[in-house]
């Protein structure tokens, strides 16, 4: 090697976009840097157990087990050959100018890169239920994550609400798995679930696939509900109240309640390094913009659920074309990619398809009660939200500032989406027109001491 | 003291015993627990709200929502669903005095 050498292309996360991406790259010849806060690649939906775990991969993803053991056995390889460099346990927590300050055990590092890909995947859309503050209140993803990566139930009895297929595949895997599941309550009523079918069908095995793992649910599955409270005392969740189709009151005993609609994409990086964002219909909510490849320019590519929501297939395909462009823009052959759109075009299809039948329930945020909790991290009520509205108008960041939704240590990755259904509601408008919390950083907490050098 | 927690351990029961101290009670838990499953395999919360009256114990378990902060005797914050439990380890669901 002779002459300066460049910083190395940088990819963020490695669940399939990134490992996808990272092998992408190393087949033309570079040598990426990988940053990821699990211990061990994989990415949420195909995260892989501590050591010593024995389940199979097959107990674990069932039928994507394939899927999984061929990115893990990727990973692994490019790792183990030395193809790779990579920081696990570790979150990037700035960029600034082509530098990503990276928080890992050891304090924080500062990695230059010469090209960024961010897949930084998504985390469970989540929407307030009064008293979901209480103690046994978690994601879907939570109670998915807990059961492969620790073979536990979060609770003795447990319901499930939301909407969307992780509500259904999350329900059939703890039954299977042998847990107390009592209900699980999905508030999008069977007409509405139709009006999807015509996308669905774009990928007709995954739908049949649903509707074995419906199957499983039986009488457990209610369609069309309507969430009132999750009751709680000092130990935690005691009770669900909601209605079923025909507006009978129900009650539902449970020490946990796992809840979710469908996905949101993380998107904290993204605004960061300064991506441009579109607010979008279908999902109701706020993505950055690129072209079809995951370009968001600048040296900047985005792939995966962190910027369009089409599972995890999508995010293989998505990684591969984001790296693919990137080495075309710093004048490396690139990989041919005419096929990886055709099959991208399929899975939007299908997405749509998903979004239609398993909406987000604005119109619930719309209502919520004044007294219930919005930001679960400081506590802060709709009426508080809706107050800051009549004080200081409907824009996301004056609402941050004045009632502090948005400002505490999830920094509105769970309250935003609520928030910004409550303002337009209070205020008269679209929820575009609402906007969106500034990201800041650091995007992940980071102790003063991680700064400190000794000497 | 071990009582029954909130966790229900589905599978994976076949791993070593370790011990560790939670506000000074020795409890026993399994190599390869996170801490929150260490916790709330004999307890049913992880700490209190600084702005409500409500226990917390853990919401989005991947690092994202910060409801799980959890802190060890000698100083440290640490987010009980992503660090592993060690033979040993002295947990504590308030800060120590010396903490900020």
């Amino acid at each position: 090697m002779s002459g300066i050498s460049r910083p190395p292309v940088v990819v963020v996360g490695a669940g399939p976009a990134g490992i996808r991406a990272a092998a992408t790259l190393v087949e033309a010849g570079l040598h990426p840097v990988v940053i990821d806060e699990g211990q061990r690649a994989g990415g949420q939906i195909y995260r892989r157990p501590p050591a010593g775990f024995t389940r199979t991969a097959k107990q674990l993803y069932g039928s994507e087990a394939a899927k999984a053991d061929t990115l893990h056995a990727l990973f692994d390889r490019l790792v183990k050959d030395g193809r790779l460099t990579h920081y696990a346990a570790s979150s990037v927590i700035a960029v600034h100018e082509r530098r990503l300050h990276v928080l890992g055990e050891g304090g924080v590092r500062v990695i230059s890169h010469d090209g960024l890909i961010l897949a930084t995947g998504a985390s469970d859309r989540v929407a307030p239920v009064p008293g979901w503050q209480s103690a046994g209140v978690y994601s879907l993803g939570a109670a998915q994550i807990a059961l492969k990566a620790q073979g536990v139930a979060l609770g003795r009895r447990i319901v499930l609400i939301g909407s969307g297929p992780l509500l259904t595949l999350v329900g059939a895997q703890l039954v299977k798995a042998g847990a107390d599941v009592a209900a699980v309550l999905d508030t999008s009523p069977w007409h509405q679930q139709m009006r999807g079918l015509g996308g669905i069908a774009a990928r007709p095995l995954v739908a049949l696939r649903g509707l074995a793992l419906r199957a499983r649910l039986g009488g457990r599955y209610h369609a069309g509900v309507t969430l009132d409270r999750i009751e709680a005392d000092e130990q935690g969740v005691t009770a669900m109240r909601w209605r079923d189709a025909g507006g009978n009151e129900r009650l539902s005993p449970c020490d946990m309640v796992g809840m979710g609609w469908h996905l949101r994409a993380e998107t904290h990086l993204a605004d960061l390094v300064g991506c441009a964002f579109t607010y979008d219909e279908q999902w109701r909510q706020w993505l950055p913009k690129t072209d079809e490849m995951g370009r968001a320019g600048n040296g900047i590519y985005l792939a995966g659920d962190g910027v369009r929501l089409l599972g995890a297939d999508g995010a293989e395909i998505a990684g591969r074309l984001a790296a693919a462009a990137c080495l075309a823009d710093l004048g490396h052959p690139a990989p041919s990619t005419a096929a990886d759109l055709r099959k991208l075009a399929g899975l939007a299809r299908f997405a749509r398809g998903l979004a239609c039948a398993f909406p987000w329930p604005a119109s619930m945020a719309q209502a919520l009660p004044d007294d219930a909790i919005v930001c679960r991290c400081e506590n802060v009520s709709a009426g508080d939200v809706r107050r800051s509205v009549d004080f200081g108008g409907g824009e996301a960041n004056r609402v941050k500032s004045l009632s502090r939704a948005g400002m505490g240590r999830c920094q509105g990755r769970y309250c935003l989406l609520a928030a910004v259904e409550l303002v337009a509601a209070q205020a008269g408008c679209t929820p575009d027109a609402v906007g969106r919390f500034r990201a800041q950083a650091p995007a992940r907490p980071a102790p003063i001491s991680a700064f400190l050098r000794d000497g | 003291m071990i009582t029954a927690g909130r966790i229900v351990r589905l599978a994976e029961r076949d791993r070593a015993r370790l011990h560790f101290f939670l506000d000074g009670e020795e409890r026993s838990a399994l190599a390869g627990d996170t801490l929150l499953t260490a916790m709330l395999g004999s307890g049913h919360v992880l700490r209190r709200s600084e702005f409500g009256s409500e226990p917390r114990a853990g919401f989005c378990l991947m690092g994202a929502c910060q409801d799980c902060w959890v802190w060890q005797d000698e100083g440290p914050r640490m987010r009980a669903c992503s660090a592993f439990v060690t033979e040993g380890m002295k947990l504590r669901t308030t800060p120590p005095k010396s903490w900020p």
